[in-house]
């Protein structure tokens, strides 16, 4: 249709076919609202609709059973001034997300550098350190965890055996968030495999023609290897540390907050708020604050990307 | 030369005893739970490490499977399949219909409504939780499945929507243009020729929308109240609470069987689920 438009006489045939595309192109909106209306309709329901609602609670005194009472900025205030236990699941956050999101990255990539050797039985082993990821997040693994790192479980059984005193990890407030971030950081499999589906993506020539020149191993790494990644190590980055934020299940079930509210994840705190205390605009007032939170570590991430992260074409990833 | 040969043997050596003792230590905790679900209750404790049973105790199952208070696991695996096979029956169906429209109709407001799209992706969970929660608690929805099986049926998680969408546009637009001369409107271009094509994208969705729906937590401890309506995951938590104490091997052999559909799955369709991580950044 480009061309139509481009003429610059107008002749009253091209009047008429406008009208008709015109036409047609209505006709194509409504067939693709159409279309696209669960999205639509899910997304103004339970997406839009309650982001508003929770905007409009986030002011008010909210316990489901008496209507909302307008109270201004008083949760905002009573939770940044007034709330130890908030504070607690800040800082619990912060340290669970800035350790387990290197460590775990470091993790995938490094395993995923050993597949990309190109030595036989790859995928076999790619599937056996992939399987975690998978069931990390089930209560039946949390179990397994209650159990492996309780007073009388097999870890401290082989601590013991190698001389040391064990301790019952889950119940001590200094062991216990170490295990929730173990548990996490197990879980690197699905961050590997797209380091490995980066890493296949290097071209071949690049090592060739570094090994001609006489590079070592290491600089290969650091000057081929690390700046073609950086855009996966980028991705990598963002998904894990938004996704840290949110835990949830599993510090729910493997410690339930303590001891101590030593492991009080926010979005355990904010449950607990919601749905256990009844404190509707309260949680609100903290779910906007989380937002607000993780929207600037996105943006400061994303700031910082022009500076390490490198894109071959501008077009990139 | 010969020294070089034997350099490089030896890397390799250490190569596969490192990659094999890692592997075997990520998945211990796994394997532990599942030979740890046949062992009698004092080994559980007494003999932790090992991955050898004095015998096996097959009773553990039976036993669990009665559950605790009235509520048996029957009940339990009933509710997490019916749930979950109504999430990835309305993931499938509204997620594909919702990518063609994305991915080939032109409609007002297009790049608009992508861009909302992409920002759900990225929205906290948190922020829509609780005002979901009163909506549907408004409408009489609470302790029912409603809340878990509706929002599939309108696009389900929009990562999914987003997977397709970029499958749509690999496919060859001349295939539609032929179509549309052929008389086929738009819903038979999607009907006949998208969704044939689309068939192993909707299999790394669907397997994905198992996954995770079997998996889910947050949403039936938010939802479900009475037990008869617990999927596997709530009723494998109050077991863990009510009887964790005394039962560890009936709760073991729970746990082990709550997992056995995914590793089934995964045994069956690993190829898909790893395409679907390494093109897509999926969990």
């Amino acid at each position: 249709m480009a061309k139509l438009e481009d003429l610059e006489y107008t002749s009253p045939i091209q009047a008429e076919l406008d009208k008709k595309s015109k036409q047609r192109a209505i006709k194509e909106s409504l067939t693709g609202y159409a279309i696209i209306s669960p999205w639509l309709i899910g997304f103004l329901a339970l997406v839009i609709g309650p982001i508003i609602a929770s905007f409009y609670l986030s002011f008010t005194n909210y316990n489901l059973l008496s209507s909302p009472t307008w109270i201004g900025i008083d949760n905002y205030v009573s939770v940044l001034t007034n709330d130890g236990r908030f504070r607690q699941a800040l800082t619990v956050t912060f340290i669970f997300v800035f350790v387990s999101t290197p460590l775990k990255l470091i993790f995938a990539l490094f395993l995923a550098m050993l597949f990309n050797t190109g030595r036989k039985g790859t995928s076999l082993f790619t599937t056996v350190y992939y399987i975690p990821s998978i069931i990390g997040g089930s209560v039946a693994i949390a179990v397994v965890w209650r159990i492996l790192f309780g007073r009388n479980g097999a870890v401290n059984e082989f601590v013991q055996a190698l001389g040391f005193s064990g301790t019952n990890w889950i119940g001590n407030p200094d062991t216990a968030l170490s295990i929730l971030i173990l548990l996490v950081v197990w879980q690197f499999g699905s961050p590997m495999i797209i380091f490995l589906a980066g890493l296949r993506q290097i071209p071949q020539e690049l090592y060739e023609a570094a090994s001609v020149d006489g590079a070592s191993q290491i600089t290969k790494f650091m000057k081929i290897t690390i700046p073609l990644l950086t855009p996966v190590i980028f991705f990598n980055l963002v998904m894990q540390t938004i996704g840290g934020f949110m835990t949830f299940t599993q510090a729910y079930l493997v410690t339930g907050g303590g001891p101590m509210d030593s492991t009080l994840f926010y979005a355990l705190y904010l449950y607990e708020v919601a749905f256990e205390y009844l404190r509707m605009g309260y949680a609100s007032a903290m779910a906007w604050i989380l937002l607000f939170v993780v929207a600037i570590i996105t943006l400061l991430l994303f700031l910082t990307s022009k500076f390490w992260v490198y894109y071959e074409s501008e077009g990139g990833r | 030369m010969d020294n070089k040969k034997n350099q490089r043997l030896l890397r390799d050596v250490i190569y596969y005893i490192f990659v094999t003792a890692f592997g075997f230590l990520m998945v211990y905790p796994i394997l532990w739970m599942f030979v740890s679900s046949v062992k009698p209750a004092t080994e559980i404790f007494n003999n932790a490490l090992s991955l050898i049973p004095s015998m096996f105790m097959w009773e553990n199952y039976p036993i669990g499977w009665q559950g605790f208070g009235r509520t048996g696991f029957d009940v339990f695996f009933r509710n997490s399949a019916f749930v979950t096979t109504f999430v990835v029956i309305g993931t499938i169906c509204s997620a594909s219909i919702v990518a063609y429209g994305f991915a080939r109709l032109n409609f007002k407001f297009k790049t608009a409504l992508f861009a909302c799209l992409m920002a759900t992706v990225m929205l906290p969970a948190q922020v829509t939780m609780i005002p979901q929660y009163i909506l549907f608690h408004n409408i009489g929805w609470v302790n029912t499945f409603y809340p878990l099986i509706v929002p599939a049926f309108l696009g389900g998680a929009p990562f999914f929507v987003f997977l397709l969408i970029q499958f749509i546009r690999g496919i060859p637009r001349e295939l539609d243009e032929a179509a549309i001369v052929d008389g086929c409107s738009t819903f038979g271009i999607f009907w006949r020729i998208i969704l044939p094509l689309l068939k192993p994208a909707l299999v790394t969705v669907a397997l994905f929308s198992f996954m995770w729906t079997w998996d889910d937590f947050l949403a039936p401890l938010i939802y479900l109240n009475s037990p008869d309506l617990h999927t596997v995951t709530i009723g494998l938590r109050n077991f863990m609470d009510a009887d964790g104490g005394t039962k560890w091997g009936p709760l073991l052999a729970m746990s082990s069987l709550s997992l056995v559909p995914q590793f089934i799955l995964f045994a069956f369709f690993q190829k898909y689920l790893v395409q679907g991580i390494a093109t897509t950044g999926l969990k």
